[in-house]
């Protein structure tokens, strides 16, 4: 897959649904001419689903207390990122013109201490799903049992064993509140026989296994949460090698 | 040390219901009335170290005071870049509390040693460190850092001095041997010894529990030119602190400590203060070594 048809069929899939910007462009902005991974594409469905159709968060609100969560735990994936954060306007567009500027606020991946919205910092592999039950954790604790807290990570991003301790934990205790999201694009090195999906099952978490194109199938998988576990929803996309 | 821990952890609880306990197994049975009492505050994650930081970071992001607290090489060592990440590239802030030190058990071996715990936190940037000499120090330490903004290392210990010394981390002259004279700065546990070795020579001795930030204030008034560091924990660890301190002077620095190399040895903490020669007869002889030669 060239980049060119790629980013045709992104732009095609990314029409504004509710009228905010539309995310394509601004994926062209930041992308300036570079060549993207077709890792970039992987993720840009579900972030778009994810922010137009599921988290209860908005621009204007990133402090509020009783805002959903959604942790980028596989911080490379940032060009989609920040993309729909502009589309949504968290920040203004013209920052992605700038990516990784010496006076750029988005770097190569997040810091939520520079980037309205971002949530956490991330980069290193592995962080993000014990920030999140930390988070979802935090949330139960102050009787916060509105919010959700949603952890993107990637399946070779699974190979971490940072993750399997949050994956065991959050399954046993009954973590209510957190959903993990696995782009899943056939990365890891010595693959997840039986599916990533299968990681989490065995220790009581519920689980969706889509295609991560399909917007309602994402749509879908990303509500269906039982309310009593913790659930994982594995986005399945094209392989990175093809 | 550590039943003070656990007493005013059960208090700080009870009394602020943004403080939270994340353990990874070690002292839970101690915690079990809290954990009874507040089961969604104080979280048992099981063996599980890299887990038990991220929580604490999660937690934090969501305005609640986590206390974390496991061995010291468990805590430090093994989830260095949990702290590294969670904590302080989150800009988010926990209080660590630490049992082992550098070898209060050392017939457990090399895997719970921990004399390199400070140094890794002082590669951090903000945190305030305590090393409390007595357990009568903890409470007032532990209260302290709780109710701070900033993330803070408390590292408990069996071993101790005779009495507790208040104070708010400043350098305390517990022996002042008057202007210009050499000046001993021990560290938390270390005191008894310093000051059983030195008892009869004319250097001013100096006590404080709590290494960072170093009161370089304190030390600037009170050094002459030579200054030994006495610290329980790996030598030098300090030095690069007094070193800046007294940048514009000209001075001499020892700094004693726990060394580098493995010892592969069991036996006491005591046997261990000796090796490193920390112990009253280790000390006196390399302070000795260092003021006055000829006195020997």
């Amino acid at each position: 897959m060239t980049a060119t048809t790629t980013t045709a069929t992104i732009a095609e899939a990314a029409a504004p649904i509710d009228g905010r910007q539309p995310v394509a462009p601004l994926l062209e902005r930041i992308r300036a001419g570079r060549e993207f991974g077709t890792n970039v594409y992987s993720t840009i469905d579900v972030l778009q689903v994810l922010y137009h159709r599921v988290l209860r968060i908005h621009p204007t609100r990133v402090d509020d207390p009783d805002r959903d969560r959604f942790l980028l735990s596989k911080g490379h994936a940032v060009a989609g990122y920040y993309a729909v954060l502009a589309a949504a306007e968290f920040f203004p567009a013209d920052w992605l013109d700038d990516q990784g500027g010496p006076a750029s606020r988005l770097g190569d991946h997040p810091d939520r201490m520079l980037v309205p919205g971002v949530e956490i910092g991330s980069g290193s592999l592995g962080h993000g799903l014990g920030l999140g039950v930390g988070t979802a954790l935090g949330l139960r604790a102050q009787g916060r049992l509105e919010p959700r807290v949603y952890v993107l990570l990637g399946d070779a991003e699974l190979d971490e064993g940072s993750n399997h301790e949050a994956i065991t934990y959050a399954g046993t205790t009954g973590l209510a509140n957190l959903t993990a999201i696995v782009i899943d694009n056939a990365s890891a090195t010595h693959g997840w026989p039986g599916g990533p999906a299968a990681r989490f099952i065995v220790d009581g978490w519920t689980s969706a296994t889509v295609d991560g194109n399909d917007h309602d199938a994402l749509h879908t998988a990303l509500t269906g949460h039982d309310g009593n576990r913790p659930h994982v929803v594995v986005a399945v996309v094209a392989p990175k090698e093809a | 040390m550590r039943d003070t821990f656990v007493d005013t952890t059960t208090a700080l609880l009870a009394d602020d219901p943004r403080t939270a306990l994340v353990l990874a197994d070690i002292s839970a049975a101690l915690f079990a009335p809290a954990a009874a009492r507040h089961p969604d505050r104080v979280l048992n994650v099981g063996i599980r170290e890299q887990l038990m930081v991220g929580v604490a970071g999660g937690l934090a992001l969501t305005g609640l005071r986590p206390i974390v607290h496991t061995y010291a090489p468990f805590l430090v060592e093994r989830a260095y870049e949990q702290l590294k990440l969670d904590l302080d590239h989150q800009d988010a802030s926990a209080v660590l509390v630490s049992v082992g030190a550098s070898y209060d058990r050392p017939e457990a071996g090399r895997t719970h040693l921990s004399p390199a715990d400070v140094s890794l936190i002082d590669t951090l940037h903000g945190w305030t460190v305590h090393v409390p000499g007595h357990p009568g120090e903890v409470a007032p330490l532990l209260r302290t850092a709780v109710a701070a903004e900033t993330s803070a290392y408390l590292r408990l210990s069996v071993l101790s001095n005779d009495r507790p010394l208040g104070g708010d981390g400043a350098l305390q002259v517990v022996r002042d041997a008057g202007p210009g004279a050499p000046l001993v700065v021990a560290v938390g546990p270390t005191l008894d010894a310093a000051t059983a070795a030195l008892a009869d020579l004319p250097v001013t001795v100096a006590y404080t529990n709590r290494p960072r930030p170093f009161d370089t204030a304190g030390l600037r008034d009170r050094a002459g030119t030579d200054v030994i560091l006495v610290e329980p924990y790996l030598a030098g660890t300090s030095s690069r602190v007094v070193s800046a301190a007294l940048a514009d002077r000209p001075h001499r620095l020892l700094a004693l400590g726990v060394g580098r190399e493995e010892l592969r040895r069991y036996g006491s903490a005591d046997d261990h203060t000796r090796w490193h020669g920390l112990d009253a007869s280790g000390l006196r002889r390399s302070v000795l070594d260092f003021v006055s030669p000829a006195l020997r």
